[in-house]
This record gives C-alpha cells, sequence and structure tokens, in this order.
C-alpha cells in the first residue's frame, strides 16, 4: 500500500511538491456555536504523503476542524474535498466509505472503557471490516508491539491504565486499520517529555511506513519540530500562516513568533477574565 | 403586553414540545433503519437482552409480589363489607395481568435500564467515544441503539409475563394465607376468569413501554453534552420522561384495546 511518491526524502521537508497531489482540500469552511464563530472562512490544502501539522491557541478551533473534515460536525458553510469528492452537505451513508481511509487519534484518547484493550485496537477491524476475531486479535497484539506494549497490557481495560499508556493504545486503535489519512489530536499532550517523545517517534515512523497523508494538532513545538513536514498556524477561525518546517524560525509573521516563543504579548491576546 | 409574553412563552413551549417530539421519532426511526440492515450485532444484542430481561427479573420480581399481595389485602377490606370476597381472585388478576404488571415493570425497567442506558451512552458521547465508532466504521446507531431498542421491546413481556405469575401469587398468599379464604377455589376461580386477551394486551402494552425506556434512554444518552453534569442531567430526562410516555402510552393502549 506505500506509495512510492510518498516515500520520505529525510531531512528536505521543504522540497515537497514533486508530483504530489492534494488530498485533502477546504475552502470557505465556518462554523459556529451558537453566536460563537469558531472556524470563520477557513482555506487549507494538505498533498498527499505529507505530514502537516496544525498549531494554534486553545480553542482555537482546531479540534473541530478535524471533526469537520471527519463529518463528525456539520459544517454551517463551505467546501471540504477528499481526493476530489466534496464532504459537505453529504448523507451519513454516503460518507461511510470515505470515513474507511481515515484514522483518527482523538484528544482524549476515547477508547471503548467497556472493552479490553485489544478489542479496542481490533475494533475497527472486526467490527468495521469483517475481519475474524483471530485474525482482528494477531494485528491488534502485532499493533500494540509497535507503540511498545506487551501481551499482557492487551487483556487490560482501558480503566486500568495511565494517560500515557492510553494514548499508545488509542494510537495502535488509529493506525490499526491502515488508514491512508491520519489525524492527531494532541498526541503529546500530558505526557512526560520521553514518553512524548516516544509517540513523537512512533507517529514518525507509522506514517513513514504506512505513507500515509499525516494531520497533527499540538502545542507542543519539540513534537512539532520531529514530526512536521509542514506547518500550519490557526488563529481567529483561519490559517494564517503555513509553511515548511524549516521555516517556521523566520517565518515573519509575528503571530508564529509569538507563537513558537511561547510569549504572553504580542499580537495574540488572550481574553483573560476574572471569574 | 404581559398577555402577549404570557401567550408566546405557552406557543413557545409547545413549539418546543413538538420539534422535540419530531426530533424522538426521527431518532427512533433511524436506529430502525439502520438495525434492520447488516452488519448486525448479535453478541451486543444477546448482552442486552441479558441485562435488560434477566438482572431486571429480581426487582421486576418483587415489586410485583407485593403489588399481587397489597391488591388482595385491599380489595378485602372494600369488599367484605358486602360479603363480596370472593371476587378478590378476579379483581387480583384482571388489575395484574391488564394494567398493573406491565406498569410496574415497566417504571422499574425505566429507573434501572433507562438511567443505565443514558448513562453508559452519555459517557460516550462526552468522551468523544460516539465519534471514535464512526471513524472506525461503526455505525452507532447500528451498534449502540437499535440492539438497545430490540432488548428493550422483547424483553419487556418476558418479564411481565413472570411478573404477572408473581403477582397473582402474591394475592393468593395473602387471601389463602392471611384472609382464611379457600386456597383451591382461589386458584379455581383466578383461572376461569382469566383471558387471554388480557395477558396479550398486558404484553403488548409492555413491548411498547420497553421500547419507550430504551429509545429515550439512548436519546437522551446520545444527545447529552457537556461532561459529568451532562450525563447526569441526561440520565435524569431518560428516567423522568420515559416514565411519564410509560403513564401516558398506558392510557392510550388501555383505550385502544378494552374500550368499545
Ligand atoms: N460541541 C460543541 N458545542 C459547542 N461549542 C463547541 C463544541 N465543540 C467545540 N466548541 C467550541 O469551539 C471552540 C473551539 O474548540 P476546539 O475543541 O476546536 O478547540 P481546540 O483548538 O482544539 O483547543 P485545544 O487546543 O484546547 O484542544 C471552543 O471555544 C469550544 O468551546
Ligand atoms: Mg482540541
Amino acid at each position: 500500500m506505500s506509495d512510492p511518491h510518498s516515500a520520505p526524502t529525510a531531512g528536505t521537508p521543504a522540497g515537497t511538491p514533486t508530483g504530489t497531489s492534494v488530498k485533502i482540500a477546504v475552502r470557505g469552511l465556518r462554523k459556529s456555536f451558537g453566536r460563537k464563530v469558531v472556524l470563520d472562512g477557513l482555506d487549507l490544502d494538505i498533498d498527499a504523503g505529507e505530514s502537516l501539522v496544525i498549531i494554534g491557541g486553545s480553542g482555537t478551533g482546531k479540534s473541530v476542524l478535524l471533526k469537520c473534515i471527519l463529518g463528525l460536525i456539520p459544517a454551517d458553510a463551505g467546501s471540504i474535498k477528499i481526493d476530489g469528492v466534496e464532504i459537505v452537505g453529504s448523507s451519513a451513508s454516503e460518507r461511510e466509505p470515505m470515513m474507511r481511509k481515515f484514522g483518527m487519534l482523538f484528544q482524549g484518547g476515547a477508547l471503548f472503557d467497556s472493552l479490553p484493550v485489544w478489542e479496542n485496537v481490533a475494533f475497527g477491524l472486526i467490527m468495521g471490516r469483517n475481519v475474524k476475531r483471530s485474525e482482528g486479535r494477531r494485528i491488534a497484539l502485532e499493533k500494540l508491539a509497535a507503540v511498545g506494549l506487551g501481551e499482557d497490557v492487551a487483556k487490560l481495560y482501558p480503566g486500568e491504565l495511565s494517560g500515557g499508556m492510553q494514548k499508545r493504545v488509542a494510537l495502535a486503535r488509529a493506525i490499526a486499520t491502515t488508514p491512508e489519512i491520519i489525524f492527531f489530536d494532541e498526541p503529546t499532550t500530558g505526557l512526560d517529555p520521553i514518553t512524548a517523545d516516544v509517540i513523537n517517534e512512533l507517529i514518525v515512523k507509522c506514517v513513514r511506513d504506512l505513507g500515509a497523508t499525516a494531520v497533527s494538532i499540538t502545542h507542543d513545538m519539540a513534537s512539532t519540530r520531529k514530526i512536521a513536514d509542514r506547518v500550519a498556524m490557526i488563529y481567529q477561525g483561519r490559517i494564517i500562516w503555513s509553511g515548511p518546517k524549516a521555516s517556521i524560525d523566520n517565518s515573519g509573521n509575528p503571530y508564529v513568533d509569538q507563537f513558537i516563543h511561547g510569549r504572553a504579548d504580542g499580537p495574540i491576546k488572550m481574553d483573560v477574565r476574572a471569574r | 403586553m404581559n398577555d402577549r409574553n404570557f401567550l408566546a412563552s405557552i406557543g413557545g413551549a409547545f413549539l418546543e414540545f413538538l420539534g422535540a417530539t419530531g426530533r424522538i421519532v426521527l431518532f427512533a426511526v433511524t436506529a430502525i433503519l439502520y438495525g434492520l440492515r447488516p452488519p448486525y450485532y448479535p453478541r451486543l444484542l444477546l448482552r442486552q437482552m441479558v441485562d435488560i430481561g434477566f438482572y431486571s427479573l429480581p426487582v421486576v420480581g418483587l415489586t410485583a409480589l407485593f403489588t399481587g399481595m397489597v391488591l388482595a389485602l385491599q380489595s378485602y377490606t372494600g369488599f367484605s363489607r358486602f360479603a363480596a370476597e370472593s371476587a378478590i381472585p378476579n379483581i387480583v388478576i384482571l388489575s395484574v395481568t391488564r394494567e398493573l404488571g406491565p406498569v410496574i415493570a415497566g417504571l422499574m425497567v425505566a429507573g434501572r435500564i433507562g438511567a443505565a442506558i443514558a448513562a453508559e451512552i452519555g459517557t460516550m458521547r462526552v468522551t468523544d467515544q460516539i465519534d471514535a465508532l464512526t471513524t472506525l466504521s461503526v455505525n452507532p446507531f447500528r451498534y449502540l441503539v437499535a440492539p438497545r431498542l430490540v432488548a428493550g421491546f422483547t424483553m419487556l413481556p418476558l418479564l411481565v409475563l413472570v411478573a404477572d405469575i408473581i403477582g397473582v401469587f402474591g394475592g393468593f398468599l395473602v387471601s389463602a394465607y392471611k384472609l382464611d379464604l379457600n386456597g383451591a377455589s382461589y386458584i379455581q376461580r383466578s383461572v376461569d376468569f382469566l383471558q387471554t386477551q388480557d395477558v396479550v394486551a398486558g404484553l403488548a402494552k409492555a413491548a411498547v413501554f420497553g421500547f419507550i425506556v430504551a429509545l429515550m434512554g439512548c436519546y437522551n444518552g446520545y444527545h447529552s453534552k457537556g461532561g459529568a453534569q451532562g450525563v447526569g442531567a441526561a440520565t435524569t430526562y431518560a428516567v423522568v420522561s420515559s416514565s411519564i410516555l410509560i403513564l401516558v402510552f398506558d392510557y392510550i393502549l388501555t383505550e385502544a384495546f378494552f374500550s368499545r
């Protein structure tokens, strides 16, 4: 399944668009909750086989953007095309075949707490794709081993795992169906720096091995530098800057500068209200 | 001006009520349409059936027993004044099979199962597990809602059948051992008076109540938002709304079955 076009040219993240095609094209995407405007005419292109990292402040709509692309939240207006197929306004049954291209690591893990770890990982295979239970279990153990978890963990329930272990199980579940497109929503948040780095390497390795298109959300600049080919910054419901990883330090964009250096003062104002 | 506000708020509440009814019906129809098409999840259905049917037996059995007992006792205090004690078996069996068996079992299951369904599905909603199902190509209506609706619809009649028997037995216990009526003739009268139609009508009510309980549990859980508090609210709504609906539909169905 690995596409020769997407073979990583190590060290030259800037030189992406040689024969790459656009996998996901977002145009003028709008989404509001009540009076709160979250996405305000957002445009974004994601090339096949690239690893895009989306950065941006808390509550700027990064998770909402991913959920809109997945069709989990209906967009108010705009267009989202996946491999050229429009999904805004399509019905749930029209989106179902599209879903099979995706893997998603949810911000909170979203593991099924009524199922043991291995069934969580094999869920998409056994329930979604009619793989036999024994075969599903075999693949699950393989994927768990790939994220550094042994057979003893496979029998436990998600509630019995630490946060870092849950993240790794969620990662194994997201990649178990060998998706073409994988979304990682804050894969390293809340982890110690070493586990975080292990997860980063897993993501890089998974994306490389599967030849997948990856979109990750993170606040963690170390993680960004490790997993990104390209970085995009979201602010006030739009992508205000995007460019190759190497250019984030001299983006010339004050918003990006403020974000990557984590300064409280700058063009981005946090409205901190006394409660 | 105030009058108009008052009318507007009544109108608003009425529109809101119609909207909610429409959404619930749409939810049920969606679940049924998905549930009819494969893939089916027999394991899940079995687990729900055991949960609703088997594990509710103690609660429903106990309430049915005491309902039958108190019914016999109450009728005795009234009927003995007219020397009509012999009508007690008729009263007990008629009330239990037609009315109290389904309603009491329905209300108990609403508290036990409706709450559990709303809490489980609600927790899955607020922790993104329902979204995770969708991204793993499993339809949540098919996987979560349909098995619960089918289990509610099929298991409550079985529970009520058991409740009927236990309820009548409770009436018998009190009549024979406390009120010193003749046990053999009590049973004889019960059997003579029993009509298939009464039992069937009761079981049909039970099927409807079971569907209502599962539906309100699923609907409120599915639409819960805002963390633990939202799940708590969903659970409360599920129990309160299904209890009210059970009583409303009890009247409607009684009207349909028995008024000629
Ligand atoms: N289901 C929802 N209903 C109402 N408002 C929502 C909903 N989901 C998200 N929001 C709002 O949309 C905004 C963006 O949320 P989102 O989860 O996308 O933020 P984020 O960029 O992922 O932040 P973080 O980095 O903290 O995860 C927030 O203000 C949030 O309150
Ligand atoms: Mg988020």
